[in-house]
């Protein structure tokens, strides 16, 4: 299967179009066959990515290549970057606003999260310019 | 357990998914943060939560939860009907409380999601 390609635009703070792309991602992995725990693996880890760029990075996009053994999910923002991954990576730890809060966000869960469902993970980020998350799931 | 037997415990009103309540649950999981859902969820869950937004249906969708129990009275948005129809997501609502509820369908079997670290201190004691 030759490797296929998806881009989405990811708005910021619109939480009504949030979680589109990796429906989009979902439904897509479900269509070629993979099977349904790496499809659910894909899916969280590339949801709690969007979220997060929704929330904290101003938005941006997610660039996503499928091919046969894996799905690579890159999201990209050019919000405010993450000063401190280490302390961005602890569990309860988060820096959403009480707004944000009040929509059942910033549990503090989201890179954690991450790192629990994808099988590879890269963080790629400059304070002031933006981050990168480059997720991998395997599918076999 | 079947959804049926769970509507029928909590006195809950069907929003969407009537004809899907045969469907049967593992396990349950209360919440109002869903960093946490996704976090802690490792079965065939009903999820109860007071928290009215699309991202309620989006983690449902995103861990293959089949029914969403919205507590406090609280009723979906719209839009919360129409993607959980889409997704075949059944809602429903019930007027208990969060800790009511919980209570109501722990009474009846259900318990959380298996945790060894959970299991581990229960044991002991």
């Amino acid at each position: 299967m030759s490797t296929i390609k998806l881009r989405y635009d990811i708005p910021a703070n619109d939480f009504v179009t949030a979680g589109e792309a990796s429906s989009n991602v979902k439904k897509k992995l479900t269509q070629i066959g993979v099977s349904s725990d790496k499809i659910k693996k894909a899916a969280i880890s590339m949801y709690e990515a969007e979220i997060n760029a929704v929330i904290h990075g101003n938005g941006g996009y997610a660039d996503v290549e499928i091919s046969s053994d894996k799905v690579i999910i890159n999201i990209i923002d050019y919000g405010p970057g993450i000063p401190d991954v280490e302390l961005a990576m602890k569990a309860g730890y988060s820096t959403a606003s009480d707004n944000i809060r009040e929509m059942g966000f910033g549990a503090g869960m989201g890179l954690p999260n991450i790192k629990k469902y994808a099988d590879k993970l890269e963080i790629f980020t400059e304070v002031g310019k933006g981050t990168k998350i480059v997720l991998t799931v395997y599918f076999s | 357990m079947k959804l049926s037997k769970i509507s029928e415990i909590l006195k809950a009103q069907v929003v969407t998914g009537e004809y899907s309540l045969n469907y049967e649950v593992t396990a349950a999981c209360g919440s109002d943060l869903m960093s946490d859902v996704m976090a802690y969820v490792t079965e065939n869950v009903v999820l109860l939560t007071g928290l009215i937004n699309l991202q309620v249906i989006r983690t449902a969708e995103m861990m293959d939860i089949k029914a969403v129990i919205f507590v406090r009275g609280k009723l979906p948005l719209g839009s919360m009907v129409e993607l959980a129809k889409e997704k075949n997501i059944v809602l429903m609502s019930t007027e208990f409380s969060m800790f009511v509820s919980c209570g109501k369908i722990y009474e009846i079997g259900f318990t959380g999601c298996k945790d060894k670290e959970v299991i581990q201190l229960a044991s002991e004691g």
